[in-house]
């Protein structure tokens, strides 16, 4: 059975914008971006959203609803109260575009900074061989879509842009923790680099990026804060360091 | 402007459209909290009411100072001065530091008190009030990085009020074999505190996490399954950690100092 929404949807771009009041209907088992879809086909012809699978896999409908940086295909109509105003914005830790099309590039020009995986040199290809219970810390990060939720709530990046430039935020983080934990990878200053370059050290792990990540991720506790303490392992701690001199320690 | 009120970033002049009540979180850690530093510090000068009849509080336990009662001494070790510069020194002063490191560099409290009490940010999606952040990469933020220290102490600690739990099965006259209400309250509160430790992200990464191939060490890889599964209530057992010792210590000044009589249960 369908029923009256108000929607108030921000309208426009990089100069300038508001948000605009629509009334809209919703069915039942409708998820946020449907009714913006109707929101489209029946009242505004132009309304730039971006979308893709519907099915909460391709992170392409990121948005903020109602505050909350959310998927809105995986955001229920249900889940609001009869009457509640719906407020929905673009990621408001990027530039945006047009409408509730926000430029996310900056995660792709991170993405590049993050170095690769390093395969030893005395493993031809095929002849790799890995345990699972290796592999299976890497295996959650790898459930990444790449929605960016985790990278617009991140305040170090949010609330002050200007330390874009020096930190790469929680989805790269995750990308460090699964090489650094990658039973083969052979690089040996990953620690480092994530503290000195990728901006490790500005993380004050307040969660956030965890509570909205989509695919339930703990980013915080299985990615940045490991990440941490083997940060302390190789820069912070005097007896590891020695440790490491006396006799050569790998796990 | 920075932030989200950027130039570049859509124009909403709220600093969040959060319509949920995101601020009772923040606002109600900040209460607990304030009121545990404030009756902490209270107790920690007060220097009277720690010791009655084998219980002793945590907040002054191992007593090292000369001006602890004689039954609230280990065998008999208190090197340090009853008075530092001609000031009295309550015991608690000089080992507090220790649990209140352990937990003012703990990984769950770090997000507690960054969102309760330094608004950084108050909550998700929730403009913080600052200009600048440089996060735990200065001074004195850096320092949180010596939690390890923390918790190694921190185990030490354990290790002493265990102990000090294990003399509360004795009664007035010194028998062992007894149990009172007092020896409850000790045992809970030691057993939540092994419970915070072992759950700690530094244990879990001790114990294993640190380690690149788990297949090499199955005896740590289990361990730090186990761990691991303990870490997820990590903050559950901060707060009951935190809640027991304040009671055990308030348990403790009343019985010390008459308010309350220690029933014995056998």
């Amino acid at each position: 059975m369908a029923r009256k929404v108000n929607l108030r949807i921000w309208r426009g771009d990089s100069t300038s914008g508001s948000l605009q009041n629509v009334e809209v209907d919703a069915n039942e088992g409708e998820v946020v971006l449907d009714v913006i879809h109707r929101v489209q086909a029946t009242q505004m012809g132009d309304l730039a959203v971006r979308w893709n699978c519907k099915a909460g896999k391709c992170g392409s409908c990121s948005m903020e609803i109602n505050g909350k940086p959310r998927l809105a295909c995986m955001t229920r109509m249900s889940s609001f109260e009869e009457g509640e105003e719906i407020t929905v914005t673009p990621l408001r830790a990027f530039p945006v575009i047009k409408d509730l099309v926000a430029d996310v590039s900056f995660n792709y020009k991170k993405a590049m900074e993050i170095p690769a995986y390093e395969h030893p040199a005395d493993l031809g290809p095929g002849e790799a061989r890995m345990e699972q219970i290796d592999v299976e810390r890497s295996q959650e990060f790898r459930k990444c879509i790449e929605c960016f939720l985790c990278q617009d709530t991140c305040h170090v990046i949010r609330d002050h842009e200007e330390n874009k430039k020096s930190f790469a935020g929680p989805r790269f983080f995750i990308r460090i923790a699964e090489l650094d934990m990658h039973p083969l990878d052979m690089l040996k200053n990953r620690k480092r680099t994530a503290q000195e370059e990728h901006g490790l050290g500005m993380c004050n792990i307040t969660k956030c990026c965890t509570e909205v990540c989509p695919e339930h991720i703990r980013i915080t506790d299985n990615a940045i804060i490991p990440m941490k303490e083997r940060v302390v392992d190789v820069k912070y701690d005097p007896a590891r360091w020695l440790g490491s001199k006396i006799r050569r320690r790998e796990g | 402007m920075s932030g989200v009120f950027s130039p570049s970033r859509a124009q909403i002049k709220e600093r969040t459209l959060r319509t949920d009540k995101w601020w009772l979180q923040p606002l109600a850690t900040f209460g607990v909290l304030f009121s545990f530093v404030i009756y902490a510090t209270f107790r920690a000068f007060e220097g009277k009411y720690y010791y009655a009849e084998h219980l002793i509080s945590p907040f002054y336990s191992p007593c090292l100072s000369e001006a602890c009662v004689p039954e609230a001494v280990i065998g008999g070790f208190n090197p340090i001065s009853a008075q530092i510069f001609n000031f009295p020194l309550s015991p608690a002063l000089i080992i507090l530091i220790f649990p209140l490191g352990f937990r003012m560099t703990c990984y769950y409290y770090r997000k507690a008190y960054y969102r309760a009490f330094w608004m950084s940010p108050p909550a998700c999606a929730v403009a913080e009030p600052h200009k600048k952040y440089t996060g735990e990469t200065r001074q004195p933020l850096i320092l949180q990085n010596a939690h390890r220290w923390f918790f190694y102490a921190g185990l030490i600690f354990n290790i002493i009020l265990t102990y000090d739990a294990i003399l509360s099965f004795k009664n007035k006259e010194g028998e062992w074999g007894h149990m009172s209400v007092g020896s409850l309250v000790l045992v809970f509160s030691t057993a939540m505190l092994w419970m915070y430790s072992l759950s700690c992200h530094t244990c879990r990464h001790t114990i294993g996490g640190r380690l690149k191939h788990f297949s090499k060490h199955p005896i740590r890889y289990k361990a730090w399954t186990t761990i691991s599964r303990l870490n997820h209530s990590h903050a559950l057992f901060a707060w009951i950690s935190l809640f027991a010792v304040a009671f055990a210590d308030i348990y403790v000044r009343q019985v010390a100092s008459g308010a309350w009589t220690n029933i014995q249960i056998f």
